[in-house]
Order: C-alpha cells, then structure tokens, then sequence
C-alpha cells in the first residue's frame, strides 16, 4: 500500500496541508473545550464545537459532489438528498433512543406518532433502537436509491443539464413526500428533541467534542479514500468520462458502470455526512431535502475548486463560514452575496480558488 | 452470409466480397472486392463520395452491408459481430479528428488503451507491470513522444495528437489498423514523420491508410486501390495506377 | 295616395291613443303603487303584512325589487319629504338610493336623514313567500330561476301550487325545465304510482346532485327494514335513473378535471415556452426563468398600483408592459452574464441560479416577502356554469384562450418573421449562419429576450390564478423543466403537449392521490419516461451540443 501514500506524500501538497489542518482540528477540539478552562478567552464554546463539526460535514458533502462533479463532469444537483437521507436514518435512531422520556411518555412510539394517534410502529421503523441497524441503513437506503436512480438514469444515457434537472426533480420529490405527515417521518416538524446517542448524553460538551473528532477523522478516511481512488487507473478513466464519454466508451471501457459505482459511492459519503450532522445539529426536518440545499454544496466545491479534492472541502468551509457570519449580521444580504458568488464564480473563477494556486504537475 | 471460396489456399488478412450498402437508393458502394493481405501496407484513395469511409464503416461493424460478405482472417465474419467485438478482435480503426484526452498525460492517454479487462473495480486496483512499463516506453519512442509523457495531451500538436492516438491504437496489438486521413492538416515535418511511423508498422501489422494527399500516399505507397462510385477501379503500385487512364478522367488529372 | 294618408294618419292616432293608454294605465299604477308604498311608512307589523298584500295586487312590476329591499332592511324613507327610496347596501352613510318606481340611481345622502322601514320575524317569514312568489313573476329570467332553485331546496304545498300556477306562463325554456323538475320533484312523494313512474322518467334527464338524492331516497328502507316506495317498478326505475345520473354526472365530471387539467397544462406551457426556446437555440437552461416569470407577475401588480379602478384594462396594459420588463432584464442577463459562458452548459446553470437569487431577493427587498394580490376584472371573475355537473371558471377559461394565442404568435414569429428564421438558423447550425452573414450574438440576445419576455407575459395569467410572491418563480420552474425535458428540447410543438400532457395527469391523479402525491407521482414517471426517450417526446435532431 506504499503508492497511495506516495500519492499523498509526493504530489499533491494541498493533500499535506488538509491532513494537517484537518489533524489539528482533532487535536485542538478537545484541547480547547476540555482543557481549557471555561473563563479563558481561548475556550471553545459548545456553539463552537457544533459550528466547526456542522463544517466538517459540509465538508464531506462537499467531498462527495466533488467527487462526481470534479472528476467525472456528473452534476448532480439532488445531493442534499441522500445528506438528509442518512440524516433522517441517524434521526430515527435517535427517536426511538428517547424511548419513555418523551412528551407523551410513550416507550416505544416517537411523540409525532402519539400525536397522530398512531397505534403500533410503522415496519420501516423496525429495527432502529439498535445502532448497528441504524448506521446500516444510513448507507444502505441512500445507495439503493443511488443505484437505483443512476442505472436507470445512465443507462440510458442522459447526462449534463438533463441529467442535473431530473436529480433536482428528485430531491424535490422527495421533499414533498417528507413534508407529509402520513409518511412516518415526522412530517414538517421532522425530528428533534434528542436526547442521547449510544447512552451518551447529547446535550454535554464533551458528547459534542467526540462527535466533532469523529467527524474529523470520517471526513480525513474519506478523503484518503477519494483520493485512492482518483489516483487509480479508474480515476484516469472517470476523468476521461469526464472530457470525452463517447471516447471512452469506444475504448472499451463499461462507462455507465463507472458513473454509477461512484454515484453509489458518493451518496453513502454524502449519506455519512448527513448522518453525524443530526446528532450535533439537533434536529432533521424535511427542509433539508429542499433543491437548493443540494445546488449550495455544488457552489462550495466550485468556490473552493473542482477536481482537487482539497478544494471543496475549504470552499464548504469557506462560503458556510461567511453564510454564518452574513445571516447574522446582514440577514438581507446573504442571499445577494450567494447569488452574487454563484455568478461571480461561474464567470471569473472556473477553477475555484484551487485554481489560483500555482499548479504543481511534477510527477514520479 | 458466404464463407469465401477456397480460403485455406488464400491466406489474406482481410477479405471484402461483392459488398453493397445503399443509403436511400444512393449505393454508397456497389459490389465493392478488396482483399489485404497479411503485413502490408494498402492506401486506398478516391474522390470523395467513393465510398471509403463506408468501406471502413463495414469493416469496424458500424454498418452493415446489404449483400456481400466480410472477413477477418478465416474466421471472424464480420458481418456477425458487434463493433466492440471486432475492436477487441483485432481491428483498430484512427479516425480522422483526433479524439485523444487531451486532460490527461500522454502516458496516461496510453494507459488508458493497455488491455485488459476494463471493469471499475479491476481499474480501482490496475498497477501497471514492469512489462506493460516497457511496452509504453517502446511505444513513445516509436511515436516520437518520450519526452512530453508527462505532459497533457492538450499541448501537443495536431500532428503529435495523431501520434499519440496512433500509439493508444497500437497499444492494444491490433493485427490490422485502419487509419483514416492521418496527416490532415499536418505540417511537412510532421507528414514525413508519419509516413515513417506507418512504414515502421509495415510487418508486424496489416495497415490500410486512406488519404488524399498524393504526395504522402506516394512515400509510403506499396500497394494502391482506388476507389470510385462504390467499386474498386484500379489497384496495383502507385506507378501503374497514376498512369491508369480511368484514374486520371475519375481524379481530372491529379 | 289620399287614402294612404287618412290610413298613416288614422294609425298614428291609434298608437298616439294607445300609448297614451298604456301610459296613463302605468301612471295609474304607479300612483297606486307609491300610494301603498306609503303606507308602510307609520304601520304597525301586523298592517305591514296586509299592506304588502296590497302591494301584490297593484300588479306593479317592480313589486320583486321592492319587497326584497324590504326583507333585507334597505328600505327607507326620507324625513323631509317622506318619500320611499330603496337604499342599495343596509346600513350603509352615504346611503346610495335608488327610485322605486324606475330602479334607476337617485344619488346617495347622509343616512340620518332617512328613517329605515322595519320588519320583525313573522313579516320576513311572509315576505320570503311573497317575495319568492313575485320572484317567479320577475321580467329577469336570471331572478325567476334563482326563485325557483331555491323552491327546489324546500317543496310543499304552496311552493308546489306557485309552481304549477306559473308553468303555463313560462316562456323561458331554462326556467321551465327547473319548474318541471321541481313538479316531478313533488310528484315522487305523491300517492300515485303512475305519477310516481312518471316523475322518475321527467326527473332521469337531471344532472342535480339533489335530484339524485331525492331519487336515491326511492331506494331507501325504513328502519323496520321494508321499502320506503312499496312498488318494484317504481323501484326499479329510480334506481335506473340514479345509475343514470351518476354516470353522467362522472362524464360531466371528468370534463371539468380534464379542463383544469387544461388550464393548469396552460400555464405550464407558457412558462415553458420560453425556456424551451432558449435551450433549443443556446443550449442554455435558465434558472432564472421563474424569476422572469415573477417580475412578469409584478409587473402586473405594479401596473394594477398605477391604474386603480380599471381591473380589465390594467390587464391588457400588463401584457406588453410585463413583456418588455421581463424580456429586457432578459437581454441584461444574457449579455452580462450568459454571453461569457457560451458552450458551457453546467456553469450556465449555476450563473442563472445566483442571478434567481438575487432577483428573488431584490424583489423581497422592494416588495416585501408578503404576497400581492391581483385584482380580477370583472369580465374574468365568475364561471360558466354548464349544467348541473360542470362549471367552468371564467379566468382558467382565459388563461387557456390566452395560451394558445401566446403559442400560435410565438409559431407565427418563428416561421414567418425574420427573427425567428434566424433563430432558427442559429439553432441548427451555428458555425453555417454565422457564415452566412446571420448576427449570432444579436440573435442570441434576442432569443433569451423572446424567451424571457413569454415567461413574463407568463406571469401576467399566472397572476389572475395565484398570489403573487418572491417564490412564486421556484414553485413552477421545476414543472417547466419537467416540460421542456419531456417534450424534447427545443421544441414548440413537444412543449405544447408535454405541458398540457402534465397538466392534464396531475389533475387526474389528484383525486386518488392528492395534490402532493400526484405531484410525486407524475415527477417519478417522467423520471421513468426520460429511460425511455432521454432527449424528449420530439428530440432535436442535428444537435450535438451533449455529444462528447
């Protein structure tokens, strides 16, 4: 396994300096919060800790649509959709988590239940008080959607704006149905009001600070992974799906089998990433699904700059960063400033902000 | 369709017989007869319209004849298999755009054309074997590239380009490439380099080269067809063909 | 020639005679009436019943207006001259009076110089039967039938003798059939089989849901579980006649879902239009066709602000003005933004969207986030109401009316003008018009201006459906592009008839599934229906804008 690390080690700087960013974070998060006491100015309050884990799952989002979109020219403008699919199986575990300590004190169905007067759990919920059931799904149900959609979608070759609106036309559907509140899911108050994960208290700073590490370490795996990946020969091939599909096709190579194993495994990074927001968030409610939550995590991976891995990641951080700061100060201008990147960015910065750095093409 | 008469004793590399394809009444080629012989080296030419490009069409399998028959060897018909088969049976068709990706390095454009078997899971793992290693170099030297193998194929030349397309074809061992219009739009440097790629091809692969440039098909020439209304007209060395009174009324004194 | 003179001389005296007749009869009556009329002013409620009474017999024809202003409190008399006026709304200062005797506008006054002319129970009890009674005799058709209607809903005896006295008078063929209905109606609980049998064949013709139920009432058992209509035929015959009814009324029914299947297939197409159009030349998708289509919506809000009072004319005066407002906001996108991201479709898309969000917020910082209502003109306002079973609402019917005019101009343009040759040109081979001497980038402004300018004239009819809001652009733009993907890019023709296609399944998936699911369900199939055909019902031939 020595190549990949030379892959990292060797070529790709912005890889070194996003491990080592990314290992101070696992570093300083505990120091600061746990450590440091809570009347020093360098303490990192529990709101600080839930914003830089909040980040890092965007960060991951931001990972998965840049791996489809960066390297293989897939826009996918539904991605929020598997996000809030692994958010809503997290959620679930959660809920039955509560048990008796509801509002309606009801040990096994969830208070949205109670109130619609439901009698008994419905089948999809079986099985979600275990955490192993639970974390399975989170990858489960998003990748079956995801290989579903993408064989059926590839298959027949539809591909750029095509392929872009009908994902959009999916997580909007999807929004729908999980604003109903037949469906099970708690309708358009979705899920909230948790109280532990795995016996461990969700509203202690320290439940928060390992949730923010393992977010850390799930986004640094993940990454390790995307770039293994990338840096394989089927990552030669993805990026010549990219330019020339028709090309590689002739080639020889089965191109809807590429696009659809990296759809699938996009969806269940996006699918994590989701799933360790809901904990450290709070809540999960059908808004998550809404189109332009999926069309926000392109803009980050095109800020940050597409195909590089790095790139997207510190666009998520970058763009939620000045969203944080913008809705709060300037609640008027945030969506201005959104816009006003979408174009600028389109227009000045095709390659993103990767793209001002000098490239670095040097090889073995 | 027919199996060619007495083909133990005939021995070509590739076999076209009375082959027809209409297109809307218009016959695109009409009882055309070829046939390749292993190793050579075969320019065909012909005004446009003359049916070259729908020769090579059948060839590859893209399209499909209405009479005829079409042989690879002895026993690859053809006209029964599917464009992917015949590709993976040996034939490499060059088409006259060059289509390399012009994102990736040059070696990686090669890697992408090493066989093998092509699945996304076998390609997460591909290494590339000290064999293949040399093989790729070979190749860059015969194409002239070994110094830009690192360089995106998007810098290259137009000319270059078709090198390293011709490279990615030859990485796959066809026996018999097909090269279309190669040296279009090259520079003369670049048109005497190509003719001694093709010549140094001669042998080990059996090539058919169709072109308009007479003066390239005169430096690589062994054997003319020409090609006209569908048919073959002529065929011989370049010598008797250019004296072929048919030829020079078909060409109006080319 | 003499002779012709006595003879034209001899009529004109006649007629002079006669009107003068007529006249005097109608002075008569008239002086008799306000007499009676008086009357009312110092009477007691006991007297105030004969007094109507009285009013009946003078034979007025304004008897009907008269007693029903007096029944809902509008009736008044004015202190300084004692003079009885009907007042247009109760309670009303100014109040708007009317004449009695010419039911013309007698200006409007203070109210506390008019005393109100009081009723109590028993008198409005009488009066509604007086009042129905001389509504069935009312000159208005409109008035007899609502009389009638109403009889309908509560027969007996007297409601039934009013009816039957009135039927040989009735000249108006809609009036009479209700009086029919509302005789058979009676006849169905008459003692009579025969009559019964024959009220059921009269009544199998009725497309009323009420009439139904009064038949299904044929059907029904008593507690003690015996029939409520003891003959077999007449059973038999109702419950025919209900299977009859229902069926029609389903056929009927299902017309009215197809029509707002229709309608809502219209807007569809008119927002889609302008997006297929600029796919189809440009290859560009534009997200911010929504917004287009608001600022369209706006501006007819805006127009409305500025021309108050004139609902009808501010529509007509929107059309154009919404054209051009979106159609020019149109050109400004494509030449600063568009222009620069020719042949890339993907980024395209994300430029479009940031410009969506700023027209979004930019319309929220002018407008507020609250919606605006648009007001209706008249001649849009109401619905036609077929028969029992279908009514079609005026401003759907206009909307569709309005969208196949919006179409049939957008084919003229495009076939017949200039432009559209040039557009078209463009669309099909770029590189060859621009050779030709064709302006690619000035076709290219105009095309997204056309485009734009349909979404905003989109806008307008969408304003007569809907409020009008800063999200009004996202809730549609995603069924637009579900349209345009559908009936193939490009295409006037597929958008035609992907639209009303989609408009036309979701009405009809909407009564088993709901508006929600139907929405789900038609977005799935066509996500299904994309395996298929992924380039769309008529996809567009010559363009390898995606082939790679």
């Amino acid at each position: 396994m020595l190549r990949p690390l030379q892959g990292i080690a060797g070529r790709e700087r912005g890889d070194l300096w996003f491990l080592s960013v990314l290992a101070l974070v696992v570093i300083g998060v505990p120091l600061f919060n746990q450590v440091v006491p809570a009347s020093s100015p360098a303490h990192l309050s529990t709101y600080g800790i839930t914003l830089i884990g909040k980040y890092l799952c965007y960060g991951l989002l931001a990972l998965s649509v840049d791996l489809i979109w960066g390297y293989c020219g897939i826009l996918s403008l539904g991605h929020a959709a598997f996000f809030s699919l692994g958010g809503y199986a997290m959620g679930m575990y959660l809920m039955r988590q509560i048990g008796p300590r509801g509002v309606y004190g009801n040990p096994v169905l969830p208070d949205f239940m109670v109130f619609l007067n439901w009698k008994s759990l419905p089948w999809f919920w079986y099985g979600f008080n275990h955490f192993a059931i639970a974390m399975l799904m989170v990858g489960l149900a998003p990748a079956l959607l995801a290989l579903i959609f993408g064989w059926f979608a590839f298959r027949s070759r539809v591909t750029g704006v095509y392929f872009a609106i009908i994902t959009q036309a999916l997580t909007y559907a999807l929004m729908l149905a999980f604003f109903r509140n037949d469906m099970g899911f708690g309708g358009n108050n979705g899920f909230t009001d948790f109280k532990d994960i795995l016996g461990f208290d969700l509203h202690t700073d320290g439940t928060h600070v390992v949730l923010a590490v393992i977010s850390a370490i799930a986004l640094g795996v993940s990454y390790v992974a995307c770039r293994i990946v990338v840096e394989s020969r089927a990552g030669r091939v993805i990026r010549a799906i990219r330019e020339a599909e028709s090309r590689t096709r002739f080639l020889g190579y089965p191109v809807e089998s590429f696009k659809l194993w990296l759809f699938v495994f996009s969806a269940v990074l996006a699918a994590v990433a989701g799933a360790l927001y809901v904990p450290q968030i709070g809540i999960i409610n059908p808004s998550e699904f809404a189109p332009i939550n999926s069309i926000e995590a392109v803009i980050w991976v095109a800020v940050g700059g597409r195909g590089t891995l790095y790139g997207a990641i510190a666009g998520a951080v970058l763009v939620n960063y000045a969203k944080t700061y913008l809705t709060g100060a300037f609640p008027e201008v945030w969506l201005y400033a959104l816009g006003a990147l979408f174009v600028l960015v389109t227009l000045f910065l095709p390659r993103g902000l990767a793209g001002l750095l000098p490239s670095r093409e040097k090889r073995k | 369709m027919s199996v060619p008469a007495a083909k133990t004793t005939r021995n070509k590399r590739l076999y076209l017989e009375d082959l027809t394809v209409s297109f809307d009444g218009f016959k695109a080629l009409n009882n055309l007869s070829l046939y390749v012989e292993p190793g050579e080296l075969l320019c065909i030419i012909g005004p446009n319209g003359a049916g070259k490009t729908t020769m090579m069409d059948v060839i590859t399998g893209k399209t499909r004849p209405d009479t005829g028959s079409a042989w690879f060897g002895e026993d690859m018909d053809l006209l029964r298999l599917t464009e992917a088969e015949i590709a993976a049976g040996g034939i490499g068709r060059k088409f006259q755009k060059p289509t390399v990706f012009e994102e990736l390095t040059v070696f990686e454009n090669l890697e992408l054309a090493l066989a093998g078997k092509r699945s996304f899971w076998r390609m997460l793992r591909a290494r590339i074997s000290a064999a293949e290693q040399g093989r790729m170099r070979e190749l860059l030297d015969i194409i002239g590239l070994a110094a830009h193998w690192n360089l995106p194929a998007r810098i290259l030349s137009h000319g270059q380009k078709q090198w390293l397309e011709i490279g990615m074809l030859l990485m796959q061992n066809p026996e018999l490439l097909l090269v279309d219009e190669p040296v279009a739009g090259m520079t003369p440097q670049e048109i005497e380099y190509t003719a001694e790629l093709l010549l140094s091809l001669e042998g080990e692969h059996s090539i058919v080269v169709v072109e308009h440039d007479m003066n390239f098909v005169r430096s690589i020439a062994r054997r003319v067809a020409v090609l006209h209304e569908g048919q073959l007209l002529v065929e011989g060395d370049m010598a008797k063909v250019q004296k072929d009174a048919r030829v020079k009324e078909v060409y109006l004194g080319v | 020639m003499k002779q012709r003179a006595w003879g034209v001389a001899g009529l004109v005296v006649l007629l002079a005679l006669w009107l003068g007749f007529t006249a005097r009869a109608q002075s008569t009556t008239d002086s008799s009436f306000l007499a009676v009329l008086g009357e009312l002013r110092e009477a007691s409620y006991a007297d105030k019943a004969e007094i109507v009474k009285k009013l009946g017999q003078t034979g007025h024809p304004n008897i009907h207006p008269v007693l029903t202003a007096l029944l809902e409190d509008r009736l008044y008399y004015r202190n300084s001259d004692q003079k009885v006026l009907i007042a247009k709304a109760a309670d009303q200062d100014p109040l708007i009076l009317i004449d009695p005797l010419s039911l013309k506008s007698a200006g409007s006054a203070p109210a506390d110089g008019f005393t109100k002319i009081g009723t109590n129970n028993a008198l409005r009890r009488e009066l509604r039967e007086t009042v129905a009674q001389y509504a069935l005799t009312s000159p208005d058709p409109a008035v007899r039938l609502d009389a009638v209607t109403e009889m309908l809903k509560s027969l007996d005896e007297r409601t039934v003798a009013l009816l039957r006295q009135r039927l040989p008078q009735e000249k108006n063929s809609r009036v009479k059939k209700e009086i029919e209905t509302g005789l058979a109606l009676a006849a169905l609980d008459g003692s009579d089989a025969k009559g019964r049998l024959d009220a059921i064949d009269t009544l199998k013709k009725s497309l009323s849901q009420d009439v139904r139920n009064h038949l299904a009432g044929r059907l029904e058992k008593s507690p003690d579980g015996t029939y409520v209509e003891n003959d077999a035929r007449v059973r038999r015959a109702a419950a025919a006649a209900v299977s009859k009814i229902d069926e029609w009324r389903n056929v009927y029914s299902g017309a009215e879902t197809l029509f707002f299947g229709l309608s809502l297939g219209s807007v569809l197409v008119l927002i889609a239009i302008g997006l297929a159009i600029t796919f189809g030349v440009m290859g560009v998708i534009n997200m911010a066709h929504g917004e287009l289509m608001m600022l369209g919506a706006y501006t007819t809000y805006g127009v409305q602000v500025l021309m108050p009072g004139h609902a009808g004319m501010s529509i007509l005066v929107a059309i154009p003005a919404a054209f051009l407002v979106a159609g020019v906001t149109g050109v400004l996108i494509e030449r600063t933004v568009i222009r620069h991201l020719y042949g890339r479709p993907l980024e395209t898309l994300l430029a479009t969207f940031g410009v969506s969000l700023i027209l979004q917020q930019g319309v929220r910082s002018i407008f507020t986030a609250l919606n605006r209502s648009v007001v209706t003109p008249d001649w849009m306002s109401g619905s036609l109401q077929v028969n029992d079973a279908l009514q079609i609402t005026y401003n759907r019917l206009y909307v569709v009316i309005f969208t196949a005019i919006v179409f049939g101009t957008i084919l003229v343009v495009m076939k017949r003008t200039r432009l559209g040759l040039d557009i078209r040109a463009v669309s099909q081979n770029r590189a060859m018009a621009k050779a030709m001497g064709i302006r690619t980038e000035w076709v290219d402004a105009m095309t997204f201006g056309l485009g734009s300018g349909i979404a905003g004239v989109a806008g307008v009819a969408l304003s007569q459906l809907t409020n009008v809001g800063p999200n009004l652009g996202q809730s549609y733009i995603i069924d637009s592009f579900m349209v345009v993907v559908f009936g193939g890019v490009g295409n006037l023709w597929g958008c035609l008839i992907g639209g009303v296609w989609m408009g036309i399944a979701n009405k009809l998936l909407e009564p088993y599934a709901g508006a929600v699911l139907a929405k789900i369900v038609v977005l799935v199939a066509l996500i299904l229906f994309i395996q298929i055909r992924p380039r769309g019902l008529f996809p567009q031939a010559g363009r390898a804008a995606e082939d790679k």
